[in-house]
């Protein structure tokens, strides 16, 4: 039993897993454009930006799962997401990347902010242009000052993939559960309960060793 | 010739007239000192002039290439502004040294990002890369910090911060070099440092621009002095003269403080 209990787990941690890697991937690039936008000089895309964070932020993601996994399938009488696994990641993917860079938007734009006008216009006079500056003098200053909150979100990030049962993905909570409800088995929800303080212990090592390199100026 | 003729520069920040009517010419390898007290428009005209600032009124001319006309605004574009910056250098109060880089990484940067426009970078990236380092490490040797190259700024003092600062500035041999009060974010102690190697540099005949507080060292090292109040210049002429018999009843007042 502990074999294929094991077994079942670790599907449904590929599951997690994947959910994870692709909505980083995703939300941290997107997440910093918003965050561009948010500080551009065009009052309309502006206030278009603040309107989608605070829409996203302002309701559950599970809502937004749900909204976007049900909701094309119903207005357009074609499910675009197709019933299979994949189909179910992919919209899952989709949710999160869009609610998480939000998110991230939000402390990437106080993590530029926080960088003094005066590395700019020290920037700015040695003839550099814009995008030198942002990559080769605000870049590192702000990923150092939001490696902190970022750490804080990217967790939340490990355990909010189970809300993806609710669109019936396979995830790692959805794994240990099914043994409840077929078998009657509570162990295996606090082996599940295992498999998460494992992913976040690597991730909170991970993030103490970026911390550490970083540390080398202030 | 002068090296650098301002014409009629004003500024306003809101309601406030920071600058009123600022006219001065600086000639080729002189320095020009500016003392006021804070709030008479000496780091705005600075700013102005490093384009920090963009002025409301007047003309800003280098060389006899005139870099700003406020009555004939060009739309400009990123790579003119950068060219024209280029004629200034500027050192800051507060140094702004950028933190993730050593002294070296921070006098060269600019420079090899500069390099990388040159057409035939691609093929010499070595050598014109090792001369830019040979370059950095001459003018960090002429700062007196051959031996701190390596260390990254919060490992220096605020004057051996201020000293790369000024190699920084240096690097880019611009026209002109602006010191916006550069020792007054220092202890005492290590003002002495910064203002040797500004001593140093007016005995080579630096052509500078320096917004101070130091009295003694403004008439000791600069050709010209221009004292400002409230936006205008009231009085300017020889450093001596300006400091031990100003002609401006406003000047001797301001200077009875020192």
């Amino acid at each position: 039993m502990f074999l294929s209990v094991t077994q079942s787990l670790l599907d449904g941690l590929w599951t997690t897993f994947q959910i994870f890697l692709f909505t980083l991937l995703f939300s941290l690039p997107f997440g910093l454009v918003l965050a561009f936008g948010a500080m551009s000089r065009w009052k309309a895309l502006r206030g278009l930006i603040q309107t989608l964070v605070w829409i996203i932020r302002g309701t559950p993601l599970m809502l937004q799962l749900i909204i976007i996994f049900y909701g094309p399938g119903l207005w357009l009488n074609h499910n675009i997401w197709s019933g299979s696994e994949a189909g179910r990641i992919t919209a899952t993917v989709v949710a999160f990347s869009i609610n998480y860079a939000c998110y991230f938007s939000v402390i990437f734009r106080g993590g530029i902010e926080g960088v003094p006008v005066g590395q700019r216009e020290a920037g700015e006079v040695l003839g550099m242009t814009k995008w030198q500056i942002f990559f080769k003098i605000t870049l590192l200053q702000m990923v150092k000052r939001v490696v902190p909150p970022m750490s804080n979100e990217i967790i939340t990030l490990v355990k909010d993939t189970s809300l993806a049962r609710i669109i019936a993905a396979y995830e790692l909570t959805f794994a240990g559960y099914s043994f409840m409800k077929s078998n009657g088995l509570t162990w295996p929800l606090f082996y599940t309960g295992v498999f998460y303080l494992l992913f976040v212990g690597i991730l909170t090592l991970l993030f103490n060793y970026i911390e550490r390199r970083l540390d080398y100026f202030r | 010739m002068a090296v650098l003729e301002v014409k009629n520069i004003g500024k306003h920040f809101g309601a406030t007239e920071v600058l009123a009517d600022v006219s001065f010419d600086l000639e080729e390898g002189s320095a020009l000192a500016i003392i006021g007290s804070s709030g008479s428009g000496k780091t705005t005209l600075l700013r102005c002039l490093n384009f920090l600032e963009t002025p409301d009124r007047g003309s800003i001319t280098v060389r006899g290439e005139t870099l700003f006309d406020a009555d004939h605004p060009v739309k400009g574009q990123e790579k003119d502004l950068r060219t024209k910056r280029l004629h200034f250098g500027m050192v800051f109060q507060a140094f702004h040294l950028f933190p993730q880089y050593t002294a070296l990484e921070n006098v060269t940067l600019a420079e090899k990002l500069l390099a990388q426009e040159k057409p035939d970078f691609k093929q010499k990236k070595r050598e014109i890369l090792e001369e830019i380092e040979a370059h950095g490490k001459t003018l960090l040797d002429q700062m007196g910090l051959s031996e701190r190259m390596d260390h990254y700024p919060h490992q220096l003092s605020g004057g051996q911060q201020q000293r790369v600062a000024i190699a920084r500035a240096l690097a880019l041999k611009p026209d002109i070099l602006c010191f916006d009060e550069p020792t007054s974010a220092l202890d005492p102690e290590l003002t002495g440092e910064v203002l040797k190697v500004i001593r140093g540099l007016a005995e080579q005949h630096t052509t500078m621009i320096i917004v101070t507080h130091e009295m003694s060292f403004a008439r000791d090292v600069a050709d010209q002095i221009i004292f400002m109040d409230e936006g205008v210049i009231v009085e300017q002429g020889d450093a001596r003269q300006v400091i031990d018999h100003p002609r401006e009843e406003r000047t001797r007042q301001f200077l009875t403080k020192y």
